[in-house]
């Protein structure tokens, strides 16, 4: 029998593992103390990714708090990742690529309208994931705030040109991500065929819970 | 307890004596402003406040009307909300206005973008050049750890309080609070990524115009830079002036400066075809 290259280095039992298709929605409560491992399972795939509170969840991810109290953009082994209220939700524990996105945000089918033209209007898109999976638990788009981008690359050049460029991710690399606290886990694997952030084809990731 | 003021009409009296007090940070009714650009009627004045050190405030402003902000003393950071005044679930999107205009930095030109692809307001005119999209704003646990204090009631308001009080006044809540920008207060990003605040002080004076180009609510909570480095919590006042203008017309050059801006103003052209 095969060791699963996946789980190498992850403690703890197993308490979910899911493959999320192409171009899907995921949503999951991981308590506080477990871990949730994504792996990029084919490469330069865009995992897109916000964050609630479980116990009260007007309490989210803030892009703003959390780059604001480590003082960098990239989100990196050791980040803290903060809510609105500067409360830590959940920290990278380990990370297989150098940094992570939270200045980007999740593509819509209205900014796709602005990037690429009303021709795209009718392709999948993240924030159209992240409403199914946020409606399922009575929460809307007031609840949509700008989120992470795992696995993606979105530097900013001296004169503030900033752009997704090609993936510094490759298949099977992974992040680990330690709870704080009680979250809610929103993930919208990223559809997008118009950037390079998927390297153009949409692929699987997988979801995997340790606690 | 003050003898004089026992009976209501002695109460009324006292209150009354108030009236015609003048404080440097109060609105102005009607407005009053002799400094106007050129060419705007003081008929089409809509606006005069000025914004308290720590203070906020909050209007709902029509499409065309010009909102501009001057940083006094040269240590105001005004934080801004902005939402679609018809549909408040539509509002300003930081990470798309960076990522749709392919540059992290505001300025003359720039456009705030909605999280629905329209534009809600545009830069018409800066001479400040250090702002921010990526800091967002103090909240009460950041002020208490940074100052010992971060209460609303308290010496050290937060923005994100002072944020929650002015979206309040609409009837809106915690949900709708969304990530900000500053102006006056910068921010540059350096190659490794690492945020470099531009706190100043600055030179007094310093004004940024915008242009709603749809009907907005605004809300400005004037708060410490979440990154200000300095161990004192300090503000200095902010103004705000507006007046009534004109709606974009096809050929402005902000308008159609960019083929993505210009998809926004079709899309804000498009939502008002009614």
């Amino acid at each position: 029998m095969s060791v699963d290259p996946h789980l190498a280095g992850l403690s703890g039992a197993i308490v979910h593992d899911a493959i999320v298709p192409a171009r899907a929605p995921w949503l999951h409560h991981v308590a506080a103390g477990q871990t949730l491992r994504i792996v990029d399972l084919e490469g330069n795939q865009a995992v897109d990714f916000l964050l609630y509170a479980t116990a009260d969840d007007a309490e989210r991810y803030s892009a703003q708090d959390t780059v604001a109290m480590q003082g960098n953009l990239f989100l990196r082994k050791g980040t803290v990742l903060r809510s609105n209220e500067g409360r830590p939700m959940m920290t990278i524990a380990a990370t297989s690529v150098d940094y992570h996105d939270t200045i980007g945000g999740a593509c819509s089918c209205e900014s796709n309208t602005l990037r690429y033209g009303h021709h795209t209007k009718a392709e999948h898109a993240c924030v159209e994931n992240f409403l199914e999976a946020n409606l399922l638990e009575g929460r809307g788009k007031r609840d949509i705030v700008p989120n992470i981008n795992f696995f993606m690359n979105v530097p900013v050049e001296p004169d503030g040109s900033l752009g997704i460029v090609d993936g510094i991710s490759a298949p099977g690399l992974t992040v680990d991500l330690h709870a704080e606290m009680d979250v809610t886990v929103v993930v919208s694997n990223c559809p997008q065929i118009n950037n390079p952030c998927n390297g153009f084809n949409p692929t699987p990731v997988r979801m995997i819970v340790t606690a | 307890m003050s003898a004089t003021l026992s009976n209501p009409l002695a109460a009324r009296d006292h209150a009354r004596r108030m009236a015609g007090t003048v404080v440097d940070a109060m609105p102005v009714l009607p407005p009053v402003a002799d400094d106007l650009p050129a060419g705007v009627s003081v008929d089409d004045l809509l606006w005069e406040e000025t914004i308290a050190a720590g203070g906020y405030a909050t209007r709902r402003v029509a499409r065309g009307t010009r909102l501009r902000l001057i940083d006094l003393k040269g240590d105001a950071c005004a934080s801004l909300l902005v939402f679609n005044a018809d549909m408040p679930t539509e509002r300003l999107n930081v990470a798309d206005t960076v990522k749709v205009q392919w540059n992290a930095y505001l300025g003359q030109g720039k456009l705030l973008l909605s999280d629905m692809g329209r534009v809600l307001m545009s830069i018409l005119e800066d001479d400040a050049g250090t702002h921010d999209a990526f800091c967002g704003t103090s909240n009460a646990a950041s002020n208490a750890a940074k100052y010992g204090e971060g209460r609303n009631s308290g010496a050290c308001p937060s923005g994100r309080d002072r944020f929650l009080l002015g979206v309040a006044k609409h009837g809106l809540g915690r949900r709708d609070v969304h990530p900000c920008v500053n102006l006056f207060k910068g921010a540059t990003i350096a190659a490794d990524g690492a945020i470099v605040p531009e706190i100043g002080p600055f030179a007094p004076g310093r004004s940024v115009v915008l242009r709603a180009e749809m009907d907005v609510i605004v809300v400005i909570a004037n708060c410490p830079h979440v990154l200000d480095p300095r161990e004192q919590w300090t503000v200095t006042p902010l103004r705000a002036t507006a007046w009534r203008g004109q709606v974009t017309p096809e050929d402005d050059p902000i308008r159609t400066a960019t083929p993505e801006g210009l998809r926004a103003f079709l899309n804000v052209e498009d939502y008002f075809r009614r």
